[in-house]
């Protein structure tokens, strides 16, 4: 490309941040170059939106110095970012959706004669901005009548109509499809071979190796690999982005840390495979949710869905508890249709669903912890016949005792209690119904290491009483060691299942590593997963 | 069981403060009027200003109930004091122009305020329309229902049963504190006594999480309109046997400001949740003894609202966090909140 | 789903042009049922006598385009009124002065309602609701009653008129909200406050993250509004002869029913001066016609007017939930799992 590759055009040097009891970040280095895409991956927690944040001036640093096109700055608000040169480009495409798109790019910055705005200019200033990225529509029309992939396209020409030298987009190609993503990326492409840097946060892996030269993965706070794409095989990414050691895996080894057995032992697998499956799901899909897929449940089985954030784990459950509605598809419960309409149809009939994000969907924050944890049962009863609060607390402190919740008393408000008590205490709510099958997304969630195992063994003794359960979670060993089966989901569609008493995390990796034509072109790892890995 | 509840909520601490209020005025009249306290038995009555009070403030007190509820689940209700003239307005046609038994009358009067406010609650809960709009709505064209059914006339009647109901006595007491301790008893055992409170304040607090549990959020919602609209209804009722007479276009007329703010100042925040029906009449009573005060003071009635635009700015910044802040201060410097994905 | 809307104009302009055309249908049914109906002198009697509720209106467009709403107007209406006419009346003062006076007090005390719903993140309905109070109680301070205007500088403003055709002058109270509507218009689309206020009532967030001066347009929003409300009151006073501190009761829940007739969205950031000056329109045609009638009875107005915003309501709720639904979609798309 001709450039001076010598001086990096960003170059961030051990930035810390902390939060009251969270370590965001730890002395992460991130160095990007002109005329070059940087890919920046991590999963939930990692990081990745703490660092940008303190790039941009949303928050203050701890530690560590930020150089800019030769400078040393320290922007102390997004504002101030921007002068110096560094734009940003929010997932949520932060524009007004019925203004039209030429006053969403020069909002704040309208031409204007003296102090009446120059409509004209306006509108023609807005035209040469996405001009510039090669896009020509009419600008005069509302933002919100045009597509996700347009708006994002008039975010980006917002961005760069401040002179930006680095662009910042986070997760860009969440809300797009395939071809809307090739048109970014041409514009992208674009942009890069006129100087511009480019910050390309994202959790889609093939777009990753298909338009960024380079990528930083963070993990827990701290940097764990910067590498060139070109050099860097599938499995070794996914093994950064887990925490796992590539090495260790190549090598056969079995990747557990200590003290961590096979949690569930004894029933051969032959007979639960002859067991038939009380919940069949087919081809249930949703557009913008997850791909048509399919999905069978027993009694005492516990199931794990793993696979990368963004994967579409999360709506899966949502379709099969009723919280979204399907496309197409349908499920059998005990051989009858059952169309998961509503949370309180699946409930009726046995479903259980341990949402993520307990701040939005769990957690009723005023409530008593008594209170929340009696709700979904309470709810089954009707308006009418009250729990007897005498029952009631005895329910609630069964459960607070097994499940070890620490909480002052029942009548705290739940919003009082730590992270992982709350957790374990909506963990309870649903356990409480007694449910047939039960969905737990991230149960172990902000939970410490020896909570954690309570859970588990909980999960387990669950299964050994009949209990159906869906285990989701972002942590592999922890799928990989309460499942005897696990469902592999990558990019929102699921891509296959793995069963019996052998598998382990490589291959769960590996599954999600495959690209489509069944190879990992950038290492040569074969797709069949028993084979044994070659060298490169 | 109301004992129960008025334990928790006291504990809860908000209740507090129009607690307070209410004593602060109390001690005022004590100082200032001793009239005021004054009680005495007449025929088995008992008559004084306190009486009044509660006579007088009795439709502030059914109103606040009702409202509690909507607040509770996130809304508010700005259509009771049009509900109030429509519910009058049937009453005092049907009881001059049929002869249908006084009970029949009432049923009547209260299904059109239930219906009033079930429509409200269908406009919020399955439209998705914004409460303020929705119940401005009925607020306008209320009124105009209510106008219509008197034909602009201001309808007089002499039933006795009618005239009763705001002028007769009750063990001693007037029937209109009867009656609110009636709907506030009735009210406490259906919210408190079966599961409807929880739901309740479980949908303000939370929607999509009471939702994910299977609470039928969108019924809570439509439903205590409709409740909101029964007490309109009694209210206007009573308001009708007072004077003797429908007066459509005045009755009511911002009541509903009223009955906002007792049910603020009581303790139940506008952003829904946990709500206390004591707290409510507690703040009906210091609007109510605020009036009384004030026209003891001799202070024009017209010139009332000035204290009580003072009350409600103290009771917002009592309750705002910002407010707090600058005073409570140093030690709970503002902190920028944990992320929730890194 | 991921189709732009393709309609033959924008949906923001859907309201609008429904607006315009109940009016249009209104004022035609209203000019074929009553004699002498159709006429310049009526259509200049429905601005001048809807001056004062037009003026509010148009202040109460910005603060609902901001995302706000206002329930002092009707007092300080009622509150202008009485103190333009004591000053006049009991304390000799120029009325002109008088007028500039109470033109300084309803911006800062818009700006001190804009101050604290900012400030101390309090819910503008119950802090405006405070002010209502206030205002209506002060009014009743400065006077208990009416209190009759007799200055010559009165009676030439009300002789003043910029005739038209046919001998039918434009008075000056209807010039006066025709000047303020013609004010209000550059500002909402010549402006960068205009554009602002609408930015900040379509998505504050998206507005603070684009660097946009949420908190000083939002308290210039309360001020401009509240000096809308004076100058209704000063308007009032040369309509009414008089000052009045009683009047104006619901006066804001007018305004607010001529704002969302006219299009403009409760939730902020939709909707235009136009529609506001139609939905005036619509108002004061409705109460003539009633008038022309002498048969319908007042109330009907209630009626029309509650009738009229159901149907604009569900037309608003109708036309969003389409374009929610998509983005509803697409936002649960991006969430990560």
């Amino acid at each position: 490309m001709g450039r001076d590759m010598s001086e990096p055009l960003l170059r961030m040097r051990g930035v810390s941040k902390t939060f009251p009891g969270v370590r965001a970040l730890s002395s992460v280095d991130l160095t990007v170059r002109a005329g070059e895409i940087h890919a920046l991956m991590g999963e939930n927690g990692a990081g990745k939106s703490t660092l940008v944040k303190v790039l941009t001036g949303v928050y203050p640093k701890d530690d560590g110095k930020i150089h800019f096109a030769g400078e040393t700055i320290a922007p102390a608000s997004p504002r101030e970012a921007e002068s110096a040169g560094i734009s940003t480009v929010y997932q949520e495409i932060n524009l007004i959706p019925r203004l039209s798109v030429a006053e969403n790019i020069l909002l704040g910055r309208q031409p204007a004669r003296f102090g009446f705005l120059n409509w004209k200019a306006i509108h023609r200033k807005a035209e040469r901005a996405l001009e510039r990225i090669g896009l020509r529509i009419d600008v005069r029309r509302e933002a919100a009548a045009y597509s996700v992939a347009i708006q994002q396209m008039a975010a980006i020409a917002r961005a760069l109509d401040v002179e930006a030298k680095l662009l910042i987009l986070d997760e860009p190609t969440s809300s797009l499809d395939e071809r809307e993503v090739e048109d970014l990326f041409d514009v992208m492409r674009r942009l890069r071979d006129r100087g511009l840097a480019i910050l390309f946060i994202t959790h889609f892996l093939d777009q990753v190796y298909e338009i960024a030269s380079r990528v930083t993965v963070l993990r827990n706070g701290e940097r764990v690999g910067e590498c060139e794409t070109a050099n860097l095989p599938r499995l070794e990414l996914v093994a950064k982005m887990l925490g796992k050691d590539r090495a260790k895996l190549e090598s056969g080894g079995e990747p557990r840390t200590a003290g961590t057995k096979r949690a569930a032992p004894g029933v051969p697998a032959d007979s639960e495979a002859a067991r038939e499956a009380f919940f069949q799901v087919r081809g249930l899909g949703r557009r913008g949710g997850v791909e048509p897929f399919d999905l069978d449940m027993r009694e005492g089985e516990i199931v794990g869905l793993a696979g990368l954030l963004g994967s579409g784990r999360t709506e899966m459950a949502r379709l099969l508890f009723g919280v979204d509605a399907a496309d197409t598809g349908q499920c059998l419960l005990d051989g009858k249709r059952f169309a998961p309409s509503s949370p309180r149809k699946a409930i009726d009939r046995g479903l259980a669903f341990c949402s993520e994000d307990r701040k939005t969907e769990g957690l009723v924050p005023d409530l008593s912890v008594r209170e929340n944890l009696i709700l979904a049962l309470q709810a089954s009863r009707g308006p009418l016949r009250l729990l007897p609060r005498k029952e009631q607390m005895e329910i609630a402190g069964h459960y607070i005792r097994a499940l070890d919740i620490r909480t002052p008393s029942l009548e705290t408000p739940i919003g009082n209690l730590s992270g992982g008590n709350q957790q374990k205490a909506l963990l309870a709510r649903w356990l409480a119904i007694q449910p047939r099958l039960i969905i737990l997304d991230e149960p172990t969630r902000g939970i410490d290491v020896g909570a954690k195992a309570e859970i588990e063994k909980l999960v387990q003794s669950l299964r050994e009483r009949g209990m159906s359960i869906l285990f989701i979670s972002s942590e592999l060993e922890e799928v990989v060691r309460n499942c005897r089966r696990i469902a592999v989901l990558r990019d929102r569609k699921k891509i296959g299942e793995l069963t019996g008493p052998d598998i382990d995390e490589r291959k769960v990796m590996r599954m999600i590593a495959e690209t489509d034509e069944g190879r990992d072109f950038r290492g040569g790892v074969p797709a069949v997963p028993n084979d044994p890995p070659r060298e490169e | 069981m109301m004992r129960k509840g008025l334990r928790f909520h006291l504990d809860g601490g908000r209740t507090i403060w129009p607690v307070l209020g209410l004593v602060a005025l109390l001690v005022l009249n004590l100082i200032f009027s001793e009239r005021f306290f004054h009680l005495e038995i007449l025929d088995g009555r008992l008559y004084g200003t306190l009486v009044d009070v509660l006579n007088q403030g009795s439709k502030v007190m059914l109103l606040a109930v009702g409202m509690t509820l909507v607040i509770a689940t996130g809304g508010v209700d700005l259509s009771v004091g049009s509900v109030m003239a429509v519910s009058g307005a049937v009453g005092a046609v049907l009881v001059t122009r049929t002869e249908i038994p006084f009970p029949a009358l009432v049923a009547c009067a209260l299904s059109a305020a239930v219906l009033m406010g079930l429509a409200n609650g269908v406009l919020v809960a399955l439209a998705g329309v914004q409460p303020i709009v929705a119940t401005l709505i009925f607020m306008v064209l209320g009124r105009g229902v209510a106008m219509l059914i008197t034909g602009g006339q201001i309808i007089t009647f002499e039933d006795r049963a009618f005239v009763f109901l705001a002028n007769g006595h009750f063990l001693g007491l007037p029937l209109t504190a009867a009656i609110v301790a009636l709907v506030l008893a009735g009210t406490a055992l259906l919210t408190r006594g079966a599961a409807v409170g929880l739901f309740i304040e479980a949908t303000g607090n939370n929607e999509t999480a009471s939702r994910l549990c299977g609470v039928n959020t969108r019924m809570v919602k439509v439903l205590v309109y409709g409740f909101s609209g029964f007490c309109a209804g009694a209210a206007g009722l009573i308001a009708a046997s007072n004077i003797k007479a429908a007066d459509s276009s005045r009755v009511g007329e911002m009541m509903e400001l009223d009955a906002i703010f007792a049910v603020v100042a009581g303790g139940t925040a506008l952003t829904g949740g946990r709500f206390t029906l004591i707290g409510s009449i507690v703040g009906a009573l210091l609007i109510q003894i605020l009036t009384t005060t004030m026209y003891n003071l001799g202070v024009p009635p017209t010139i009332a609202p000035v204290p009580k635009a003072a009350l409600i700015i103290v009771v917002c910044l009592l309750q705002s966090e910002q407010f707090r802040r600058h005073f409570v201060g140093r030690r709970e410097i503002a902190r920028p909140t944990v992320p929730e994905t890194g | 789903m991921r189709q732009p809307m393709n309609l033959p104009v924008a949906t923001r302009h859907v309201p609008l042009i429904a607006t315009g055309l109940v009016l249009v249908v209104l004022f035609a049914t209203a000019s074929v049922l009553y004699d002498g109906f159709f006429s310049l002198r009526v259509v200049v009697n429905l601005l001048s006598d809807n001056a004062f509720l037009g003026i509010t209106a148009v202040g109460m467009t910005f603060v609902i385009l901001s995302g706000g709403i206002d329930l002092s107007v009707g007092a300080v209406v009622a509150f202008t009124s009485i103190f333009v006419a004591a000053l006049v009346g009991s304390h000799q003062v120029h009325p002109v002065l008088a007028i500039l006076l109470a033109l300084c007090i309803g911006p800062a005390f818009g700006c001190a309602m804009g101050l604290v719903i900012h400030f101390y993140r309090l819910p503008p309905f119950l802090v405006t609701l405070a002010g209502m109070f206030l205002a209506r109680g002060m009014g009743f301070v400065v006077n208990m009653e009416s209190a009759g205007i007799q200055h010559p500088f009165y009676d030439r403003v009300l002789s003043f008129g910029i005739p038209v055709a046919r001998g039918v002058p434009i008075p000056a109270t209807a010039l006066a909200y025709l000047l303020l509507f013609v004010a209000a218009l550059i500002l909402a689309h010549f402006t960068r406050f205009g554009r602002s206020i609408y930015a900040i009532g379509g998505n504050e967030t998206s507005a603070l993250l684009m660097g946009l001066p949420v908190g000083r347009t939002k308290i210039l929003a309360y001020s401009f509004n509240g000096f809308c409300s004076t100058l209704a009151g000063v308007v009032a006073t040369f309509y009414m002869g008089s000052g009045n501190p009683a009047m104006g009761f619901g006066l804001e829940l007018d305004a607010i029913a001529s704002v969302v007739i006219g299009g403009t969205l409760l939730t902020g950031g939709s909707g235009y001066v136009a529609g506001t000056l139609m939905g005036t329109l619509i108002f004061g045609t409705i109460q003539a016609a009633l008038v022309f009638d002498g048969r319908l009875n007042s109330w009907w107005l209630r009626i029309a007017i509650g009738a009229l915003l159901l149907a604009f309501i569900l037309l608003q709720r109708f036309l969003s939930s389409r374009s929610t639904d998509r983005r509803t979609a697409l936002a649960q798309r991006s969430r990560p799992t």
